[in-house]
């Protein structure tokens, strides 16, 4: 701030008056932050799903327990997709910023095709489980299991479907404000997609006993 | 085909449900028929059903509470006629079954469907008014908001027609409402009505704190602003941090009946105790999302009608905030019979007992605002003084219970119950009631009725006592909740003086419907041509009552707390800028028909999984995605009002000023 040699006198009046107190903030900002309060609402639906698979985890009830039922490589090239799937969302993103809509498609598609590596990945692991008969309907732990990464894989197969529709708007659109505020939310999902799997490979997969 | 669904569905053989039926399918079809041969349909539709202004949707939430009130309420008096009667050997007129049903539904709607309509329709009104804006931060997403619980509520009711509600109480603890001894689709109905409507909530959490945090008028800074607006800004946060919970927990119970999970069954390593957990750390916050709202009516109110700047307003900050942070961590008090330990047990007592302190913060912040001030005993004050009194004295009974021993005994009696209501007629609802007095002119451009305001009240405060102070004696005396009959003779009299009560609470209802209908029919006599009835503190009566669409020609700006009122003592125009303003064009959002569309839908999926038809589900399904993505590509969500028309109607409202 260089409030003694102000280059105009609007300059000087806009930065004594705090943030708090200039009037209602843009359409990118509040867009923005309603999708963050939005994230933290479904943060604390997870936080909710990690809790009761904290407390059902030893509950077994005679059947398999998570060390014994995770294949922990497979685990790996998952989440390895997954994160990948974040840098190139990140790509994509910046792509629609310079408004490249080649860079964006490409970028969007690399992000597609690696969450949907991720959720076949994962369905094989959930189809692999209940055909040993090790569903959700066995035990009260399985329960969690497939509820606390089922609801993950949930969110990322809608990100999928979200994604689809976006390229859709950019094709049919192009890149209104609308459109590029919708971007900027949908990365802002992806990321936290990807904050919340870290928790579950940490606390379900490298976690299990 | 249809599922579950056949003719047993219907309550053929059951006179009680089957009348209770009738008279409700046969009111809505009165309603229709009456609004089609009024021709009423395209008004409603454009400018009532797809309507996204705040304080039209506002308006529909408050009718939404009043409307499931009556329900409710009839639930209730049905209730307490069983009671009086069902005494010694008698059996009284409500076989178990169906009682059982009645105090779920009471409690699942009164909660969900009356206070939290009630009070999320309040700041629907006020809250863009008394921040100096145009709308909520997503107005179109308010609409859903409103829609999703309209949808709930529907659903709940439907179960009076077809099918049976849960049995289970209002909150459904497991195993009870398991499959294996809740097979019907009571349970099913309950869950889904209110996970529809907690979808509502939650958005409406997420807009108003994002209104309340990005949108305000120049000037207003976190400190300038009124008190109702700190209060449903601590409201919204808990929203949003709190009804996931419930989301998650009834997603649990869910899975458990439809597919055969173990999240909470007794068998294969379920833990019921864990939804009662999981449901209290959403229902402990609930209780503060519904009373601090409250809390901020009556601020508002005893300020206005002591002609003095409300007391200690930092001091009311912060104790809305620390209650806000406190009220989560004080959920096991609802249940210290689990069993956890002296340990756990001291811990939640303790919280429980700190988090009365801010309470009593404000009860003092109040009672000094009144002191040496010009007391204006008009209606919204006097629901205002009864809440003080009756508050305190629920707030003590609730202090009593938050010490364990003491909890073991009063635990699931009638205690209990009479606590609960002392705090929550007390509190919420009188401060609704004080709220929808206060701001109705606002909202409608004229005043209720005052004469029959005040007989309202005094049936409220009266029928009130006489209701629940009964239940306290019986409490200690040994009788428990949700009982359909008793062998204690003993306890008929104070059964009977509550049943005096709820009679004495049934006029008061009666004397507001009264009151609403003469005020309407009187209303050119009671016009309120200045916006400002009541000689108002803020911003919302600085503007016409009612608000033009776009609330203000120009935005207002603040400078301090009671803007409006400072804006009068120095004599500055009713926008608080220069008498000639240019007018310029505003943008404002245009109606949508998406709430509207996805509620229908979300009544179709929820209605279709109760009774098992996938067909239909799937239906319902696409049909909201189909809405949702036909929205996506509207590119002309905004109107242009021209600055022609702005200028003409602040010029008409200067003439009907100057005129007064």
């Amino acid at each position: 701030m260089n409030a003694a040699n102000p280059t105009a006198s609007g300059d000087l009046a806009r930065e004594e008056i705090p943030l708090s107190k200039r009037g209602p903030a843009s359409t990118r900002i509040v867009v923005g932050f309603g999708f963050w309060l939005f994230l933290l609402s479904d943060i604390v639906i997870f936080a909710t799903l990690f809790a009761a698979y904290a407390v059902l985890s030893g509950q077994t009830a005679g059947g398999p327990a998570g060390i014994e039922l995770f294949d922990r490589s497979h685990v790996l090239i998952e989440t390895s997709c997954l994160l990948a799937s974040s840098f190139t969302c990140g790509l994509c993103l910046l792509a629609s910023e310079r408004r490249n809509r080649a860079a964006t498609y490409l970028w969007a598609a690399v992000t597609f095709l690696l969450g949907a590596s991720f959720i076949a990945l994962e369905l094989t692991e959930f189809v692999r489980l209940t055909n040993a008969g090790d569903g959700p309907t066995r035990s009260a732990f399985l329960s969690a299991f497939f509820s606390l990464v089922g609801t993950h894989g949930l969110h990322v197969t809608l990100g999928l479907g979200w994604l689809l529709v976006m390229m859709a708007q950019v094709a049919t659109l192009g890149f209104l404000p609308m459109v590029k505020r919708r971007l900027y939310c949908f990365a802002l999902f992806w990321h936290a997609l990807d904050i919340v799997w870290i928790g579950v490979f940490t606390i379900v997969y490298l976690g299990a006993r | 085909m249809l599922g579950k669904l056949n003719w047993a569905a219907f309550p053929l053989d059951q006179p009680i449900p089957l009348a209770a039926s009738v008279f409700v399918v046969a009111s809505i079809a009165a309603v229709l028929l009456l609004i089609s041969i009024k021709g009423w349909w395209p008004y409603l539709w454009r400018e009532w059903i797809t309507s996204v202004d705040h304080k039209r949707i506002g308006i529909m939430y408050t009718l939404l509470a009043l409307v499931m009130l009556l329900r409710g309420f009839i639930d209730a008096i049905m209730m307490r006629a069983q009671l009086a009667i069902a005494a010694g050997g008698a059996q009284g007129y409500l076989p178990p079954e169906h009682y059982n049903q009645i105090f779920s539904a009471h409690g699942t709607i009164m909660i969900f469907f009356v206070a939290m309509p009630f009070v999320i329709g309040l700041m629907n009104v006020v809250l863009p008014l008394q921040l100096g804006v145009r709308d909520v931060a997503f107005p179109v997403l308010n609409s859903v908001s409103f829609w999703l619980t309209a949808a709930g509520a529907l659903l709940v009711n439907l179960s009076l027609v077809i099918g049976e509600f849960a049995r289970t109480g209002w909150l459904a603890y497991p195993p009870l409402s398991e499959l294996a001894y809740s097979p019907g689709v009571g349970v099913d109905y309950y869950l889904w009505a209110l996970q529809i409507s907690g979808v509502g909530s939650l958005l409406t959490g997420i807009n108003f704190t994002t209104t309340i945090l990005k949108l305000r008028a120049p000037g207003l800074g976190y400190f300038q602003m009124p008190i109702f607006c700190w209060t449903a800004l601590a409201s919204s946060l808990l929203i949003v941090a709190a009804f996931p919970i419930l989301t998650a927990t009834f997603a649990m119970l869910l899975l458990d009946r439809y597919v055969g999970f173990h999240f909470f069954t007794n068998d294969l390593g379920g833990n019921a105790m864990m939804y009662v957990n999981l449901i209290w750390a959403w229902g402990h916050p609930e209780v503060y999302i519904l009373i601090l709202p409250a809390f901020g009516v009556f601020s508002e109110v005893i300020a206005t009608f002591s002609g003095k700047p409300l007391f200690g307003y930092r001091s009311m900050v912060i104790a809305t905030l620390a209650i806000c942070m406190l009220s989560f961590m004080v959920w096991l008090h609802h249940f210290f019979t689990m069993g956890a330990g002296a340990d756990v047990n001291s811990f939640f007592g303790i919280m429980t007992m700190i988090i009365a302190v801010p309470t009593g913060v404000k009860v003092f912040n109040w009672l000094f605002t009144l002191y040496g001030g010009r007391i204006r005993f008009n209606v919204p004050l006097l629901w205002a003084l009864g809440f003080m009194v009756t508050f305190v004295i629920g707030g003590m009974t609730g202090v009593l219970m938050a010490v364990p021993p003491a909890d073991f005994v009063l635990h699931n009696s009638l205690f209990l119950v009479a606590h609960f209501h002392n705090v929550i007629i007390g509190g919420v609802l009188f401060g609704a009631f004080a709220g929808y007095t206060y701001w109705f002119p606002k909202a409608f451009g004229f005043t209720l009725d005052e004469r029959l305001g005040k007989a309202a009240f005094w049936c409220w405060f009266i029928g009130f006592y006489l209701a629940f102070m009964p239940l306290y004696a019986l409490g200690l005396m040994g009788a428990t909740r949700r009982m359909q009959h008793y062998s204690d003779s003993n306890w008929q009299p104070l059964m009977l003086v509550a049943l005096g009560g709820a009679i004495v609470l049934l006029a008061g209802i009666t004397l507001m419907i009264l009151q609403l209908v003469v005020s309407i029919r009187s209303r050119e006599r009671r016009r309120d041509l200045s916006g400002d009835p009541w000689d108002g503190r803020t911003l919302e009566w600085s503007t016409s009552s009612p608000p033009p669409p776009w609330n203000f020609a120009v935005l207002p700006h603040v400078d301090g707390v009671d803007a409006y009122w400072e804006m009068k003592r120095g004599g500055s125009d009713f926008s608080g800028v220069k008498a000639k303003p240019r007018h310029e064009a505003i943008t404002m959002p245009r109606r949508s028909a998406i709430g509207f569309v996805t509620a229908f839908f979300a009544v179709v999926l929820g209605f279709a999984l109760v009774w098992h038809i996938w067909w239909m589900a799937l239906a319902g399904l696409g049909g909201i995605a189909g809405t949702v993505l036909t929205h996506a590509w509207r590119v002309d969500g905004e109107i242009a009002i021209p600055a022609r028309t702005i200028a003409a109607f602040e010029q008409a409202q200067k003439k009907s000023r100057a005129e007064r």
